[in-house]
């Protein structure tokens, strides 16, 4: 009885889903964007209005991102503010997404947690007129005009391999304490870590955990990793919350000193840690500029002075100009490394 | 009667907080918007529904969401395998119904406890997600069925996922409220010995609670996952305590017997649109968390006081 109903309910959703078929390779997909013109010596709007949607509200390096952000705006006579979710789910920023379109917001800098999950939410918003930028982490190419890149991602993780390959002397187990598994940014640099990997053979990946972004998985995803591989040479953290994690769990075991820590932290996080000798050197890019320098990307999309389209020159006030790359992406820069050396002249 | 009362306070409330939002937040009382927020909530909405009927007899599904998430996980590894959607929609209601079949064998067949027994699910489930559908996320679903799951239906501003939610809510009312099968939930969640007495095949309606409460789960999957358009092993992380604070809020009492779709409905429909109100006026994450916990407590507190006033 229970069978045959169930084959009824089959039959009637495959009536109901018409005579064709949809698989991946036929699915119809949206087209088309908008040609836009720009005035490079628009005025900024007036009222110029600006969200910055971190990829969780609580996390620090998020928030100074953010920082950078709202000051641009700020200096730009506008009014700029962050919100956004407590978890960094793929679906909890849609809320925030569609409540700044209804607000009416002139622009919304968003760092995804998932570049589909974020996707519609955002093309609603730009057909609203918003300005769409994304910072940090990108969403889906077609929905935003402007990706500000922390920098060139193959540098970055080239860098982090090729700082922990000088540490553990060129060979060794070594692992990877990432963020989400699905984070655009964390995965393209492990993409870029795997390559430059290919030139060490000495060095063998053992795993890729996921702590994420959260405080305590981080720190007992670094504990599993210790007890999993007991000849582990060293962990990239390619995360400013998975590092800290790290070297704190590391800072107070027996293996301290022997494996080595490297990855993207900011210093203040980092400083007593390098003191300490846990760690020896970390980079990272300034994530106020980043901000800062979105903030202008939004400032000018908004107004009106870009498009979003390659070739592009972007005025970014104290950092001087950008030119838009290829697919709307603007780089900030190449990233700092920091050790004992330098770490106690930076304060972020 | 007390249930009566309580869900009139909840209408109230809900009155209240749309009057208000409407009044003093621009943008609140616009149509795009009460659309939006009725969609953020489709899915949760669906997983309450499921959960509602089980709550009755007294037994508890803690796995709806990670039913989703398998559910979804399924969706996604089947579309990235080039099944076309038609056969993935009924493949996919059918796994829930297989998933909420196993809680079922588990919770009648065996005898066992079923807050334990869906604890155990809930990590079963999320972790074969995983293992179904591993870290990725699986994208690009048709353009064709999406605006089923994200648009408003032509001529209504209402969204099509809405419409289905209704539909779904108004059979499990009328299955729940005005059937035998319906009394038979109340009967057991009263009093478990007294129904099979009575003979009510407690077992059987048992186990067709959790298989039907798995096919729910599945729909709120494909409804998430094509309103996200993104399959991951995650998601809907969490929901299940959402579902439970929405069917407590709602009247529903944790030890069954007591509970309506009705008040379901307006719990859902109160959150939904406070949750909207407070994000339109910038209000954190933390004090709306501050908000949702009060009313969940104010909710199991005040029926019990009046209960305790009466005696």
């Amino acid at each position: 009885m229970k069978h045959t109903r169930a084959a009824a309910l089959g039959a009637a959703l495959l009536l109901l889903a018409g005579c064709g078929t949809t698989t991946k390779d036929s699915a119809p997909t949206a087209t088309g964007t908008t040609a836009l013109t720009a005035d490079p010596d628009a005025p900024v709007k007036p009222g110029l209005e600006v969200a910055f949607v971190p990829k969780e509200i609580d996390n620090p390096y998020e928030n100074l991102i953010d920082r950078g952000g709202i000051t641009a705006i700020a200096e730009l006579g506008g009014q700029g503010k962050e919100v956004g979710p407590s978890e960094a789910s793929a679906s909890s920023q849609v809320s925030y997404i569609a409540t700044l379109a209804q607000q009416g917001q002139d622009a919304i800098v968003i760092a995804a947690n998932d570049p589909n999950a974020v996707a519609p939410a955002l093309k609603d918003a730009m057909a609203r007129g918003i300005a769409v930028v994304t910072f940090d982490s990108d969403a889906a190419k077609d929905a935003r005009r402007v990706f500000v890149n922390q920098a060139d991602s193959e540098d970055i993780g080239r860098t982090q391999v090729r700082l922990l390959a000088g540490q553990i002397g060129g060979s060794g187990q070594i692992a990877i304490l990432s963020a989400t598994p699905n984070a655009t940014n964390q995965n393209t640099w492990i993409g870029f870590m795997r390559r430059e990997l290919a030139d060490h053979p000495g060095i063998e990946l053992v795993q890729v955990a996921y702590g994420d972004d959260d405080d305590q998985k981080s720190f007992q995803e670094t504990q599993a990793l210790l007890r999993s591989y007991p000849d582990l040479k060293g962990i990239i953290a390619p995360t400013t919350v998975g590092i800290s994690a790290a070297a704190r769990y590391l800072s107070t075991s027996p293996r301290k000193g022997e494996v080595a820590l490297t990855g993207l932290g900011t210093p203040n996080q980092m400083r007593r840690f390098v003191k300490d000798g846990t760690v020896t050197a970390f980079a990272l890019w300034d994530p106020e500029q980043l901000g800062y320098l979105a903030g202008h990307a939004a400032a000018a999309l908004a107004s009106g002075q870009i498009t979003g389209a390659e070739g592009e020159v972007l005025r970014a006030g104290k950092l001087g100009e950008r030119t838009i790359g290829r697919d709307g992406e603007v780089v900030l820069g190449p990233p700092t490394t920091f050790t004992a050396d330098n770490i106690d002249d930076y304060d972020f | 009667m007390r249930d009566l009362k309580w869900e009139s306070v909840l209408v109230a409330l809900c009155v209240v907080v749309f009057a208000a939002a409407a009044v003093t937040t621009p943008g609140f009382a616009e149509a795009g918007n009460v659309a939006f927020l009725l969609l953020d909530h489709t899915a949760v909405a669906l997983l309450a529904l499921a959960l509602l009927p089980v709550v009755l007899t007294g037994e508890i599904d803690l796995s709806v969401a990670s039913t989703l998430g398998l559910c979804s996980a399924l969706t996604g590894a089947l579309w990235d395998g080039g099944v076309p959607f038609e056969t993935i929609l009924p493949v996919v209601l059918v796994a829930g119904a297989v998933l909420g079949a196993v809680n079922a064998v588990l919770v009648v067949g065996f005898g066992l406890p079923s807050l334990a027994v869906t604890i155990g699910t809930l990590g079963l489930y999320r972790g074969l997600a995983y293992v179904v559908l591993g870290d990725g996320a699986v994208t690009g679903f048709p353009e064709n069925y999406r605006p089923l799951a994200t648009d408003a239906v032509p001529g209504l501003f209402v969204p099509y996922s809405v419409l289905l939610l209704v539909v779904v809510g108004l059979v499990v009312a009328l299955v729940v409220h005005a059937t035998p099968v319906g009394r038979a939930l109340y009967a057991i969640g009263l009093g478990e010995r007294t129904a099979r007495y009575s003979g009510i095949r407690v077992d059987r309606v048992k186990a067709a609670l959790y298989v039907a409460s798995g096919l729910l789960c599945a729909v709120a999957a494909i409804v998430y996952t094509l309103r996200y358009n993104s399959a991951r092993a995650d998601n809907g992380v969490g929901l299940e305590l959402v579902a439970v604070t929405a069917v407590l809020l709602g009247g529903a009492s944790i030890f069954g017997g007591r509970g309506t779709v009705l008040g379901v409905a307006a719990a859902l429909l109160l959150t939904a649109g406070l949750r909207n109100a407070l994000l339109l006026n910038d209000v954190t994450n933390e004090v709306q968390n501050v908000v949702n916990g009060t009313l969940l407590i104010v909710s199991v507190l005040v029926p019990a006081i009046a209960q305790r006033r009466r005696r």
